[in-house]
């Protein structure tokens, strides 16, 4: 269990980090952030890139601020980041509440958010929050700045709309409306697990019914994605306990599940059920 | 060390039963400990292994210039052949590498010997194995199937062990029963899991030719004895060392094929070569267990008082066998401990090991107990359902309650506390105000659940116990060497083989009482062949019994004779010395000697002795009792979410009686240590295989011990009965924890799974398999 043999690139800025990209991304080279994924799968033999270029010393990618319409959270942000609030706003609340499902406290301190996106897992805590907030995936390259929607940014299973050449250097993720609620479940068999589903809800109330309503759900599919059928089952509805089931049955419904060797998709679409009402009843805590 | 006091047993023990600290602990606790893995070498193995689960191999290509050793270099190597001389046993050979055919996917086919752990990765990636892959078979139901292919040649059918046995008079018993309960149990396969993997280290001596293999084992005596044979060197030219051990858990009693090849490696070399094994060859290479089906009949008359029973026990034992246990461990411990803690005198068995594409089964903490206890508390609270009786009223009626006791197997189970200690669990637990609580959270749409089982565990038996399985190799006694130096200082050389069960602390709490000296004074050795006498390692809930026996019989033999050096140099009768506090004392007088200046005068005058004493102060003791049988109650408390089937231990508690207990401490953690192993087994653990035969549970994210988040409170409960089989009067308990966890967890999800009229008799009782029988139960009702 030991990588196979690779070159570590330590770039200080962020040309000379898109430089060594751009030279070495056709040579298998890959970006090395907080490394709590990659570095497992390198030592599996699953990876092998030849290169690493070693983003943590790079200036200005530690860059975690608010110009009052969104979170910028830059490449270098760990997760640990959101143990505390990090805006003066509903989504501090949410990105904390979130950030203590993620694995274990170690690989909290380690691992980064961006990087966590980038590799895509279904599973993943925070591609399901950037693609339930509609947050906005800024790559870098040699050739320019690209902005890509999280909607378009995930492309199933470890895969995403970046070129191998592009650095996912931030992540802008809008604030919430100062009357947001939001609420989340997941569902793993041990504490700290890959979630077999999980659920991100926010929405407003507007005269006592929901309105703009968001309802994410992760682990499920190949990409967490918001799932309308629910956010309809919800939109113009009093909070409580009807439109909650009709939404988590909705959502439910709408899910094309993944199947492994424990979890069928009958089992799948139970836990899609239950995580998208608990998150739901827990926008209400 | 705590200050010395009285013991609390009502003799004049001073030491044993208190709760002193490990002595083995500071130096593990400050990262001071050896193991294997931090031994430098020269050279480093990587082991390729077949990715296929059976096929025959038609080339191996290495790359240019590398150094990659495979069957061919080693035909003057003898199969590991264990052999069982009962039971219809077919002895089948496990070759150290692959020769022409691959039996299970991880199977070592071909070593890379490299300079660094790295390269031999390296170079290990690019040796190309050519397989012709056939269709393998992974479950042992389809191995049985007629028309099966056959792994073994020797073993027609794939059954390579199978016992038999039927009471005299059971038909007609069976016929006059009331009613018949009947469960259909599996139990999936699992891994112990060790913390520290495997790992070996061969250096060669050029100065005599002798080879240190330096390995994480349980029993280093006879992995000498083993590997010596296979290689067919002299015994005297191979040194084994156990030092620390990171666990083992019956894991690294069996031999591994890579240690041997490691020895012979070190011989060719004439250099020091080390492997050290990583988490996914662990998993799928290193030796797994419990890969069970047993159905179990149970007739009761009209009391619901248990007549017989009659089982069928599939044991998936892999596609080699372990030695020196050979796979008859796990079938044929079944066959003979299923009755368990019940009287009842009929009893019908077939037990089969049956061989298949799959890693090779050894033994793990429990061995099949925790399947079969499992299995016949299930039946138990079956059968007080069928009979409209509380789980606690049917066992009240059917445990043993007078001993000595004879089983329908044989077996003679010495006293023992099984009403006593269900009694005490009860009242612990307080069953009503549980049940009230049960109550009122059904009416809130929450589900909890309560499960007891009690047990059986037989412990410390030697020689004659193995040679009734009809075992080649009977590793039952053991030796223990107590010397007193020329300062005073007590060693004592010891063939069992700890690896974080606290022997050193227990062993030297016992010749401290003997001797009258604090345990710190006492340094207890083991885990090298050339210092420790031969012995046959832990495992099997052994050590504290036969070790820790034959050690109060060298310490008795030290202790007679420190009285009677005391009695020459204080010119005061045998009769009148006692030793205490480090010295020889005249009774009712002032005079005394310390230890110390006894020890140097029969080292350094022993003329003053004028021939009556030998020179020294060193004895020996040897034990090899027939072995006694621990008990104990366990009960769990869980709720049970219905809707995702996820299930949460809320209240875990055991009453346990082990006989004597050393070290409380130590006990209680032994306890402790197997119930999160069992709840584990429970609840979590299991190896998958696919159709293929390739495991998809090689790491653990996808393997799942449990952590401690998952893991209860114990709360522990202790009843002593002193053994009259063990001269300690100490039973075992190594391996309780583990034995009833799984029965007592599975009891209580059914108890929560009462109201939906579902049940679930699979281990491990995982979500999924609990949404599946709540979806099924409520199939059937809407039917």
């Amino acid at each position: 269990m030991k990588p196979a043999p690779f070159v570590r690139h330590v770039p200080r800025t962020l040309q000379q980090a898109l430089a060594m990209l751009s030279q070495l991304a056709g040579q298998d080279g890959r970006i090395l952030a907080g490394g709590q994924s990659l570095v497992p799968i390198m030592a599996f033999r699953l990876a092998k890139p030849a290169h690493l270029i070693d983003i943590n010393e790079v200036e200005g990618l530690d860059r975690l601020d608010s110009d009052g319409k969104a979170l910028t959270i830059g490449a270098r942000v760990r997760h640990a980041a959101f143990h505390g609030p990090v805006v003066d706003n509903p989504l501090a609340a949410l990105l904390t509440y979130v950030a203590r499902h993620i694995a274990h406290y170690p690989i909290r301190m380690r691992g980064t958010f961006c990087g966590s996106l980038a590799h895509a897992d279904p599973a993943s805590e925070w591609c399901l929050t950037t693609a339930t907030l509609g947050a906005t995936m800024i790559a870098r390259s040699t050739r320019g700045t690209r902005e890509i929607a999280a909607k378009d940014f995930f492309d199933g299973i470890m895969s995403t709309a970046l070129a191998e050449d592009e650095l996912l250097a931030e992540v802008r993720l809008p604030l919430l409306a100062a009357d947001a609620k939001f609420g989340f479940n997941e569902f793993s068999r041990r504490a700290g697990d890959f979630a077999m589903a999980s659920s991100l809800v926010a929405y407003r109330v507007v005269d006592s019914k929901i309105a703009e309503a968001r309802v994410g759900v992760g682990g499920a599919e190949p990409s967490p994605r918001r799932i309308a059928e629910a956010e309809a089952a919800l939109n113009g509805q009093p909070p409580g306990d009807a439109a909650f089931r009709a939404a988590a049955l909705a959502a439910s419904d709408a899910v094309d599940p993944l199947e492994d060797h424990q979890t069928n998709a009958e089992y799948r679409r139970d836990l899609v059920r239950v995580v998208v009402r608990r998150a739901l009843e827990h926008s209400l805590q | 060390m705590n200050a010395p006091t009285k013991g609390s047993r009502g003799d004049a023990l001073k030491w044993v039963g208190r709760a002193i600290r490990r002595l083995e602990d500071p130096a593990l606790v400050t990262g001071q400990g050896h193991f294997t893995a931090d031994l430098p070498a020269t050279h480093w193995v990587r082991f390729v292994r077949s990715p296929n689960a059976a096929g025959t191999i038609n080339s191996i290509k290495t790359p240019d210039g590398a150094l990659v050793i495979t069957a061919a270099d080693l035909t003057a190597v003898k199969k590991i052949t264990p052999m069982l001389h009962k039971f219809e046993y077919k002895p089948v050979g496990q070759p150290v590498l692959a020769d022409g055919v691959v039996r299970f996917v991880g199977e070592a086919v071909a070593a890379v010997v490299a300079s660094s752990e790295e390269e031999a990765e390296d170079i290990a990636d690019l040796v190309e194995l050519d397989i012709s892959a056939s269709a393998p078979l992974v479950d042992a139901r389809d191995a049985l199937a007629s028309g099966a292919p056959q792994i073994h040649t020797g073993a027609p059918g794939n059954v390579i062990v199978k016992g038999e046995v039927k009471t005299a008079g059971f038909d007609d018993v069976w016929a006059s029963a009331a009613k018949i309960i009947k469960i259909d149990a599996r139990s999936h396969r699992q891994n112990a899991t060790p913390m520290e993997a495997r790992a070996a280290h061969a250096a060669y001596d050029k100065t005599n030719g002798r080879v240190t293999l330096t390995c994480t084992t349980q029993m280093p005596h006879l992995m000498r004895t083993a590997i010596a044979d296979l290689l067919g060197m002299r015994e005297s030219d191979l040194r084994v060392i156990a030092p620390d051990v990171g666990g083992g858990f019956g894991q690294k009693m069996s031999l591994c094929t890579e240690y041997v090849l490691l020895v012979w490696l070190a011989r060719k070399l004439k250099s020091t070569v080390a492997w050290t094994e990583d988490r996914r060859e662990n998993l799928i290479a290193s030796f797994h267990s419990r890969d069970q089906y047993v159905t179990l009949e149970g007739a009761f008359d009209k009391d619901a008082k248990l007549l017989a029973l009659r089982a069928d026990v599939v044991s998936n034992v892999g596609a080699y066998s372990c030695f020196p246990t050979t796979c008859g461990v796990e079938p044929l411990m079944a066959m003979a401990e299923m009755p368990g803690p019940y009287d009842v005198r009929q009893y019908q068995c077939l037990a089969r090991g049956v061989l298949t594409n799959t890693c090779t089964m050894a033994a793990y903490r429990g061995v099949s107990r925790p399947i079969i206890t499992f299995t016949l508390e299930r039946l138990m609270d079956k059968a007080a359902k069928a009979f409209a009786l509380d789980p606690v009223d049917i066992r009240r009626r059917n445990l043993i309650g007078t001993f000595p006791y004879t089983s329908a197997t044989g077996l003679i189970y010495d006293e023992a506390t099984y009403k006593e200690t269900l009694e005490m669990a009860v009242h612990e637990i307080d069953v009503p105000a549980f049940r009230a609580r049960q109550k009122e959270a059904r009416a809130k749409g929450r589900y909890l659940g309560i499960g007891f089982a009690t047990f059986s565990e037989r412990t410390g038996y030697g020689s004659p116990a193995f040679a009734a399985r009809g075992m080649a190799i009977t590793p039952g006694w053991e030796t223990v060497h107590v010397s007193v130096d020329p300062s005073g200082y007590v060693e004592a050389r010891i063939g069992a083989s700890p690896h974080g069960q606290g022997l050193r602390t227990t062993l030297a709490q016992i010749i401290a009482d003997e001797l009258g000296i604090p345990p710190d004074l006492v340094k207890v050795v083991h885990g090298d062949t050339d210092t420790a006498p031969y012995g046959w390692g832990t495992f099997a809930s052994r050590s504290l019994v036969i070790s820790g026996g034959a050690t109060l019989i060298a310490a008795r033999k030290v202790r007679a004779k420190l009285i009677k050096i005391a009695s020459h140099m204080l010119e005061a009768a045998e009769n009148d010395i006692v030793l205490e506090d480090g010295h020889a004392k005249v009774a009712g007088t002032d005079r005394s000697i310390t230890i110390a200046s006894m020890a140097r005068e029969i080292y350094t005058q022993t003329h003053r002795f004028k021939g009556e004493l030998e020179p020294g102060l060193s004895e020996s003791g040897t034990y090899d009792p027939p072995g006694t049988f621990s008990n104990a109650c366990h009960v769990a408390i869980v709720e049970l979410d219905p809707e995702t089937g996820f299930v949460k231990v809320e209240r875990y508690l055991v009453a346990e009686d082990a006989g004597r207990i050393i070290n409380p401490m130590i006990a209680d953690g032994q306890v402790h240590g197997g119930v999160a192993q069992g709840i584990g087994n429970a609840l979590l653990e299991e190896i998958v295989y696919d159709g293929d035969g390739g495991i998809l549970t090689a790491n653990l994210a996808d393997y799942m011990p449990p952590t401690a988040h998952e893991m209860p409170h114990v709360e522990l409960h202790h009843i002593e009965t002193p053994s009259t089989q063990s001269i300690t009067k100490a039973k075992g308990l190594g391996e309780g924890g583990t034995i009833g966890a799984p029965a007592a967890v599975l009891n209580a999800i059914n108890d929560a799974l009462t109201p939906f009229n579902a049940e679930i008799d699979t281990i491990p009782a995982t979500p999924q398999r609990i949404r599946a029988a709540l979806r099924e139960a409520t199939t059937k009702k809407s039917a």
